[in-house]
């Protein structure tokens, strides 16, 4: 039996009539068309289907869809800002640190709570935030290199509406 | 898929209804949504109860001389609250060690605990804590019955939790001079589930331990503790020596299994490294 689900994706009310089973990872690719999450191991392993809800990263392919009604779930889609792409999304483009790019919507939202939680990481930090997300192409030194970038240009900006604050 | 609602209610005692009519509890869902997929015929058929909204579960408090952590904490917090690092620090170390950013986010202290996988990562820190589950409902509608953590795994993903039962918070006695520490092995940092854990806590006083706790993940049906090396432990002067014959006395009561992850030898040679590791550092501290 189908259920409805009303919650806010990318800044937009949504609503729509899901099942009990589903995950937000289908939700949000079949029910909203927002492809940009991906199906990785489906696992809870890989970290491809990172999205933030109510700003902290969360699995999308191991978390049910009714388990975010009422919250605010950020996919890639929504990291833009007036129309810009995101510094990190600037950063992984200049730093070319997408390979086959299959796992970069999910490093870059991993990127962007790791940094808004720690504006400048360690090397340590910056390996375990982004430590539940694995690149196959096993491209890790050009992502470490554009997390870094990405953290001295975002140094010189204010937060994003889109990056949000995180609510516990 | 057999899953015929999703309920998600906002009172503990809406919730304890929901379970005594058969429905199945949701917390993080980390484990519970992978098994959903993976079952053939999507296991057996039921409500799901989603614990998110009851907030009462979410607190972090002192309590009567106990840490008393509401079983909806969510590892990232058990990793960050003041509380928890000021009296059980032991639980935030192995919380900072478990899986990722995005799945600490999620799972939770309760679902841990209930899905019962001898590799539960908080569960030896906990066994050394001398922690107590509390849970509500079953036959004793809302009262509460407490059990010891120990008492608690009864054998693979089994515990003594009834249907019906919800395990709402989980108890540490609070202990001043108690040092602990935890270590735990796999293929990489992060996102493995544990080959070997072990966590050990011990007094030490004059030079003596007292009140030795030691207790191993991924080495058997559950979670356990070894009495063979608390024996050793107990009285036994902080030494070189006594480490040595602790971290021999473990081995005993491991009944490690061959596995994808692991062999039982590897298991056994992990181990046998990884206490004298925890028990130096209990005395070290």
């Amino acid at each position: 039996m189908r259920q409805i689900l009303r919650l806010t994706v990318n800044g937009e009310a949504a609503e729509s009539l899901v099942a009990p089973h589903q995950s937000l990872a289908d939700f949000l690719r079949e029910d909203l068309g927002l492809t940009g999450t991906k199906h990785g191991c489906d696992l809870g392993d890989c970290g491809a289907c990172t999205v933030l809800v109510d700003g902290e990263p969360r699995l999308s392919c191991i978390t049910l869809a009714l388990e975010c009604e009422g919250r605010e779930v950020t996919t890639i889609e929504g990291v833009a800002r007036d129309g810009r792409v995101h510094p990190v999304q600037e950063a992984f483009d200049r730093c070319v640190a997408a390979q086959c790019g299959y796992c970069t919507p999910g490093l870059v939202l991993s990127c962007v709570a790791l940094l808004r939680d720690n504006p400048s990481p360690s090397e340590a930090q910056i390996r375990a935030g982004l430590s539940g997300n694995i690149c196959r192409c096993t491209g890790y030194t050009k992502i470490m290199d554009a997390v870094r970038e990405a953290a001295v240009e975002l140094a010189g900006q204010a937060p994003s509406p889109a990056e949000g604050s995180r609510r516990d | 898929m057999p899953v015929t609602a999703f309920h998600a209610p906002s009172s503990l005692a809406d919730a304890l209804a929901l379970l005594a009519a058969g429905g199945r509890p949701v917390a993080g869902g980390t484990d519970l949504v992978v098994e959903l997929a993976a079952a053939p015929d999507g296991g057996p058929p039921g409500a799901l109860v989603s614990l998110h909204r009851l907030a009462e579960l979410r607190s972090v408090a002192v309590e009567d001389g106990d840490l008393v952590m509401g079983a909806g904490v969510t590892v990232a917090t058990l990793r960050e609250h003041p509380l928890v690092r000021e009296h059980a620090p032991v639980l935030a170390q192995a919380a900072d060690r478990f899986a990722g950013p995005q799945v600490r986010n999620a799972a939770t202290l309760g679902g841990n605990l209930c899905h019962a996988s001898p590799a539960a990562d908080l569960a030896p820190p906990l066994l050394v804590l001398d922690a107590v589950v509390v849970l509500a409902g079953g036959e004793g509608g809302e009262a509460e019955r407490r059990v010891p953590v120990d008492a608690f795994f009864v054998g693979p993903r089994r515990t003594a939790r009834l249907p019906g039962e919800l395990l709402t918070a989980v108890r540490v006695p609070l202990r001043g001079g108690r040092r602990a520490s935890f270590q735990k092995g796999g293929t990489r940092p992060s996102m493995d589930i544990s080959v070997v854990s072990v966590a050990a806590s011990a007094e030490l006083r004059d030079g003596v331990l007292r009140h030795a706790r030691i207790a191993l993940g991924a080495v058997g049906p559950t979670p356990l503790r070894s009495p063979a090396a608390e024996a050793v432990l107990e009285g036994a002067p902080a030494t070189a020596a006594t480490v040595a014959a602790a971290a021999r006395a473990v081995l005993r009561d491991a009944r490690p299994i061959d596995d994808v992850r692991a062999s039982a030898a590897y298991r056994l040679h992990l181990l046998g490294v990884l206490a004298q590791r925890v028990i130096r550092d209990v005395i070290d501290r």
